[in-house]
């Protein structure tokens, strides 16, 4: 029963960072491969392209 | 906790990006800079003179250059902030997770975020003919999150169910199709296309490989100063 609960609680306590560190992670790919504002978009504009992004 | 995600990827996506941004201005920019000369128009495809193959190219430019290692070392740090998520969770259901173990890792992150996308949207030389860019990028995070779904089936699902799943998912954007242009306009030869995207994705392929080491290393090492 403890290490059922012990492993509940470290589940909950790993959780919200991991969904936290995916959508900081998604963030940073649409802010530096997606986002169409001129002037992130020239430059990252070489970036893009060889990562394969789709750029303009 | 949190902390043990961030630093691990800030560590392991910064050495990346380095690598990256360096083998990207050795290998993946002379190839753009080289087919910018016919996108802007200096160089002509099969107009009235005959075109040496092998042209001055500009040098290094420390802002163009610089702005792409610091957009490289950000990208790949994106990356290795999802890796280390995708980690975490399995390691709950009891994988291992290292340096070595990080290899296959990067191998799936390069499956998932450059080779699906590409086998129908393949990486584009400046100067190409393409469909509007926005439903581009619709039909590059559907195909992207279709595949690391997939992929992770593949790796951890137990049932015939969920590998039938993983195999519909990597197959349907690509028989869907991705958008496409109406007509080709492109100037640049399909030589310069060519190498373009084979070395845009060899890159990408040893760039994710070390990204995926670095990151099992480092969340690992994190790991001890809990």
């Amino acid at each position: 029963m403890t290490t059922l609960t012990q492993s509940l609680s470290t589940t909950r306590t790993r959780l919200v960072p991991t969904v936290f560190a995916m959508m900081l992670g998604v963030a940073l790919i649409a802010l530096t491969g997606h986002v169409q504002a001129a002037a992130l978009h020239d430059a990252a504009h070489d970036v893009r392209h060889a990562t394969g992004f789709p750029c303009h | 906790m949190l902390s043990r995600f961030v630093t691990s990827a800030l560590f392991a996506g910064a050495a990346t990006g380095l690598i990256a941004g360096l083998l990207q201005f050795v290998f993946v920019q002379p190839v753009l800079l080289h087919a910018e000369l016919y996108e802007s128009g200096e160089l002509l495809h099969f107009g009235a003179e005959a075109v040496s193959a092998h042209p001055a190219l500009p040098g290094f430019d420390a802002v163009r250059d610089g702005l792409s290692l610091i957009f490289t070392m950000l990208t790949y740090t994106g990356y290795a902030l999802i890796g280390v998520a995708a980690m975490s969770l399995a390691e709950e259901r009891g994988a291992l997770i290292n340096a070595r173990s990080g290899l296959i890792w990067g191998v799936a992150g390069f499956v998932v975020f450059h080779l699906a996308p590409a086998f129908t949207l393949a990486p584009e030389v400046p100067g190409v003919a393409a469909a509007d860019v926005g439903a581009r990028q619709i039909w590059w995070f559907a195909t992207v999150g279709a595949a690391a779904v997939a992929l992770w089936l593949l790796a951890f699902g137990i049932s015939w169910i969920g590998w039938g799943v993983a195999v519909v998912l990597l197959l349907a954007p690509h028989l869907a199709g991705a958008p496409e242009p109406d007509r080709f306009i492109g100037t640049v030869p399909p030589e310069i296309a060519a190498l373009f995207a084979a070395r845009a994705l060899g890159v990408g392929f040893a760039a994710w490989v070390i990204l995926g080491s670095f990151a099992g290393y480092f969340w690992q090492r994190e790991a001890a100063h809990e």
